[in-house]
């Protein structure tokens, strides 16, 4: 059975209270929001490429624990990495959430949202902040990506 | 007090005005188990359960007699015409409406608003003509009315609400004028449980308008006696599923004459006198505006919900859930890290058992999950009236919304949940 503990952990209830990354969007990155409908979670993500590599990424908007802590998580996580390996990461990421198998990317510290899978209703709040990351990769510019 | 105590003290509240264990009884759902805890079911405002009644009902319908409605001969069909037909008058005369021809079966509240929004609104909307809303409509209240005035020029307005969630009647008033061709309002809120005075908006909207009034009553005709011809709107729009009838049908009370000088909303068999291809003649309404083979089963459903909510009594409901409500305002006031947005503070405002709440530091769709771990089943989020969200400055809310099937120790279920919520977040 599903424990409320293994959901909620503590690193996640800490990310959430003090989100890493968040707010102050620098002006010159790539920045993509997502927004999931059903619950009116909101966030927008904005990366800085020096060349392929992502020397900044921070984020803002409002939402659940779980998606203000998979956003936080994600900033840590991704900054620094070259573009390929945070499609990687991304790739690897989402599969742990829809138990898709293992592609070999060691996830770390982002194991601790592995939690959610047993909660299928909010997948989708972890996944959000990634799908704004992928948009915001792929260029961006503010379009909107829904989780539905 | 002892946990004990407390129980027994509320089998008095319960059992006092109302025998809620006996009306429990014949709801079976409620007797299931979530995540190994009996549920407690407070989202009654997003649809409520069905009594075995109305279960039964349908299921019979489909087993003994079922055959299309208006187009047999044979014995089937006139036996499922004679019970859909029959359910209609239940329904007329549960709202009292002074002729069942005035009531339109729909698929629910949202057809029936935009049923209206194009039969009755299209035809005569201009530009530069208003529809005048409320800041605290759901999107089905809202939507219908911007589609209209896309096609036709005319503009939405929303009247505001105040601090205390109530509609503000003298700006209503102010924003009333001669281009004001529609007033649509919630009898009741389905985020906040505010009971909007509509014979006071209809007084001021004659006042000042020609407007029809059009009354989204889905949260009200499951809580409190409704009588369409004393409220003095033009139409009235209500769904079966949260009456505790069966899902796809709904309702559109209209009066006759603003009926029968409409065009159809759809096309197709059943509404038409005679078809050529050069043109069709409709019949008259109610008939004009269900075309196709309606939801004969769930309508025959629905009269039997009317008629559950009849013999319960109305006025019995409304007492048990109020003071259901004053039993949860009364808990909650002693959380200082629970808030109330947009629930008058002030007496005498008029309330459905509806609250909207945010906790401190926790987002709702947490507290939703942490709720269901324990078999409280809430809802979360914007609630269809992400305006209304807007205004009160929250992204979402918390929403407990109470049928009359729920109990003072579902109330303190919901407390105890709440404390849960706090232990892992506060
Ligand atoms: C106030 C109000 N209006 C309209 C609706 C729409 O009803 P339905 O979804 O049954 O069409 C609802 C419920 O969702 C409601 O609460």
């Amino acid at each position: 059975m599903s424990d409320l503990r293994d959901l909620y952990q503590q690193v996640i209830l800490d990310h959430y209270r003090a989100p890493r990354n968040f707010g102050g969007l620098k002006p010159n990155s790539c920045c993509a929001e997502g927004y999931n409908p059903l619950c009116g979670d909101q966030v927008k993500v904005c990366v800085r490429a020096d060349g392929d590599r992502i020397d900044g990424i921070r984020f803002d908007g409002v939402g659940c624990a779980i998606s203000t802590a998979s956003a936080s998580l994600m900033t840590e996580a991704v900054r620094g990495l070259e573009r390929s390996e945070a499609e990687a990461l991304l790739a690897s990421f989402l599969a742990l959430m829809t138990g898709d198998g293992d592609n070999g990317v060691p996830l770390g510290k982002l194991e601790v949202l592995s939690g959610v899978k047993d909660y299928p209703v909010r997948i989708k709040c972890a996944t959000l902040p990634w799908h704004a990351l992928r948009a915001a990769l792929e260029g961006g510019d503010t379009e909107t990506v829904t989780t539905e | 007090m002892t946990a004990r105590a407390v129980a027994v003290g509320n089998e008095q509240r319960d059992s006092a005005a109302f025998e809620v264990e006996r009306l429990r009884a014949c709801f079976p759902i409620l007797e299931r188990d979530v995540h190994g805890h009996r549920l407690v079911y407070l989202d009654n405002a997003a649809s409520a359960q069905r009594p075995n009644v109305v279960i039964d009902a349908v299921s019979d319908c489909y087993r003994t007699y079922y055959a299309n409605a208006h187009r047999g001969v044979h014995a089937l069909s006139e036996q499922s015409t004679d019970a859909y037909e029959a359910a209609r008058a239940k329904v007329a005369r549960f709202i009292g409406a002074p002729d069942s021809h005035e009531v339109v079966f729909t698929r629910g509240t949202t057809e029936s608003l935009n049923l209206v929004a194009q039969s009755y609104g299209r035809p005569q909307l201009e530009p530069g003509d208003e529809v005048l809303l409320t800041e605290m409509e759901h999107h089905s209240n809202i939507v219908p009315w911007q589609l209209v005035c896309e096609q036709t020029g005319a503009r939405v307005r929303a009247a505001p609400i105040t601090d205390d969630g109530e509609l503000d009647l003298d700006a209503f008033a102010g924003m009333l004028n001669e281009r004001t061709r529609v007033v649509a309002l919630a009898h009741v809120s389905n985020a906040l449980g505010t009971v909007n005075d509509i014979p006071a908006v209809v007084e001021l909207t004659r006042a000042r308008s020609d407007a029809a009034v059009v009354v989204d009553g889905a949260q009200a005709v499951p809580h409190m006696a409704v009588d369409v011809a004393a409220l003095g709107c033009d139409f009235y729009a209500f769904s079966g599923h949260k009456m505790y009838g069966p899902g796809g049908i709904g309702v559109l009370w209209g009066r006759h004459e603003l009926l029968a000088a409409m065009p159809p909303y759809h096309g197709g068999g059943a509404m038409i006198t005679r078809v050529t291809f050069e043109r069709s003649g409709y019949m008259a309404p109610p008939q004009r505006f269900e075309a196709g083979t309606p939801a004969i089963a769930p309508a025959i459903g629905l009269g039997v919900a009317v008629e559950f909510l009849e013999s319960t009594g109305l006025d019995r409901i409304e007492r048990h859930e109020q003071e259901l409500l004053s039993h949860t305002m009364e808990v909650l006031n002693d959380l200082p890290w629970v808030r109330v947005p947009g629930h008058a503070s002030k007496a005498g405002s008029a309330r459905a058992a509806v609250v909207s709440l945010v906790i401190d530091g926790a987002h709702p769709h947490d507290v939703a999950t942490i709720l269901d771990e324990q078999g409280i089943a809430i809802r979360a989020g914007h609630h269809c009236a992400q305006p209304l969200m807007d205004r009160l400055g929250v992204p979402a809310t918390v929403r407990a919304s109470f049928g009359l099937y729920n109990t003072h120790d579902e109330v303190d279920s919901l407390v105890s949940g709440l404390h849960e919520v706090r232990r892992i977040f506060g």
